[in-house]
């Protein structure tokens, strides 16, 4: 399968990519790691008439602690990811999400600001970017702008990028000491999308009560959605069985997952309420250590 | 319309001119004639398209030609030497690494980041790190063997039994 025809530029800067946006208006795409937009293309599911290869641009690939955020710019590979030593210290969710996306050679080339822009509710970024809290930071001519992640679905396949705009940094606020995070999806087969995926942070006082809770799910509402009564359920509270249990029961009820090869609705609800209960023990026990 | 590119492909300069919807696969395969880069699946799940593209392996069915313009590439045409075969090559003949055969340039340039990465890598880790790679023939413990093989040798260490497992 060959892609239909396009035309094609790899600007140096980012300036050059947005007077290309500004020309070729929604017709242009933005290329990053490429691993969810040519298999869509060689299938014909998209036909940009434009691509506009943004690896050229110096700037957008760091993972880096600076001014309370570790910010992680739009180009990071996964790869990346899997080896950068703060994230091995402090975000191990992060190594927990990127073993169980897609596969090595794809790890290599697919970016976590294209896992995010991608705007699809299966993918595993968004969830775990909801679990920390995460902002995005979209750029263009005018400037930058930032975004909460509960601000940035819209839809499936769509998201708060505009076509004059890129994606170039995600900001997680750094957590405070006794914080633990996890993340697991369920999948059928190494590397496929989640048949339900659950991310969580939490951060313990000295007294063993949760002062926060952050829990995302993947793959099981058309966006990626906040377990928000399941986190209201958890802070402010001691995390005793009873609660942990009550959270698991939240999500299960507020998703909405579809019927499909990966599973009938019941059966992912059952599954969400598993995930959850057992990453919120994960994350639990890494605020502890 | 078309583009001119350059690559250097197994350290041999290259300048084409591609369409931007060419993919790497097809250039390697078509325009260079190095025909020992499969296409299995073509939709970038089976691993048989890996090449490596400034030393980092990827399925080169879902990278266009043109993203590797500048860059280098290396094939499974590379791997021997005059003074004979990559490590790895010798591991797959040695331990019966392969069945068909199909999959194995992409296992061979796959598993050459690996080692790279990781000299001694557990069984478990030579698993997940060929989770990209599908061996229709299911010869996953002798390709595990043969990785063991190459990583003892290129080590300098003493290579492990070539006894050959059959499941």
């Amino acid at each position: 399968m060959i892609p239909a025809s396009f035309d094609y530029a790899a600007p140096a800067s980012l300036e050059e990519a947005f007077s290309l946006l500004e020309q070729h208006g929604d017709e242009a795409k933005i290329l990053a790691g490429g691993h969810s937009l040519i298999p869509m293309m060689k299938l014909r599911f998209a036909s940009p008439e434009f691509l506009i290869d943004i690896n050229n641009i110096p700037g957008l690939s760091h993972i880096k602690e600076e001014g309370g955020y570790l910010k992680i710019g739009a180009l990071t590979r996964e790869a990346e990811l899997e080896t950068a030593k703060v994230v091995r210290a402090k975000y191990p969710i992060f190594l927990d999400a990127t073993k169980l996306i897609a596969d090595p050679q794809v790890r290599n080339m697919g970016t976590i600001g294209g896992n995010i822009a991608h705007g699809d509710a299966a993918n595993d970024h968004p969830a775990v970017m909801m679990a920390l809290r995460a902002e995005v930071v979209i750029s263009s001519a005018e400037g930058h702008r930032t975004v909460p992640i509960d601000e940035f679905f819209y839809g499936f396949y769509m998201t708060a990028v505009q076509p004059n705009e890129i994606l170039t940094e995600i900001r997680i606020p750094v957590p405070g000491p006794r914080t633990g995070n996890a993340y697991h999806k369920l999948e059928r087969k190494v590397g496929d999308y989640a048949t339900a995926g659950v991310a969580v942070q939490l951060t313990l006082d000295e007294q063993g009560t949760c002062t926060y809770a952050g829990i995302g799910l993947t793959n099981v509402n058309p966006v990626p959605l906040r377990a928000a009564r399941s986190e209201e359920v958890l802070v402010g509270h001691k995390l005793d069985e009873e609660r942990i249990d009550l959270a698991g029961q939240y999500a299960a009820e507020d998703c909405n997952p579809s019927s499909d090869l990966r599973g009938d609705e019941d059966y992912k609800r059952a599954m969400v309420k598993v995930l959850t209960k057992r990453m919120i023990n994960k994350a639990i026990e890494r605020a502890k250590s | 319309m078309k583009k001119q590119i350059t690559i250097s492909v197994n350290g041999e300069k290259h300048t084409l001119e591609v369409e931007p919807r060419e993919l790497l696969v097809h250039v390697i395969r078509e325009k260079l004639r190095l025909t020992g880069t499969h296409i299995g699946c073509d939709t970038s799940s089976c691993g048989a398209c890996t090449v490596l593209l400034n030393g980092k392996s990827i399925k080169s069915c879902t990278v266009l030609a043109i993203q590797a313009n500048g860059k280098e590439i290396s094939t499974v045409e590379g791997l021997a030497t005059a003074e004979g075969l990559h490590p790895l090559q010798e591991g797959f003949k040695e331990n019966h690494g392969l069945h068909c055969g199909f999959c194995t340039p992409g296992m061979l340039m796959r598993a050459v980041e690996l080692l790279e990465h990781n000299p001694n890598p557990s069984e478990e880790e030579i698993r997940w790190g060929i989770a990209g790679n599908l061996c229709r023939c299911t010869g996953y413990n002798n390709i595990v063997k043969a990785i063991q093989y190459a990583g003892a040798k290129m080590r300098g260490e003493e290579t492990p039994s070539t006894e050959p497992e059959f499941v």
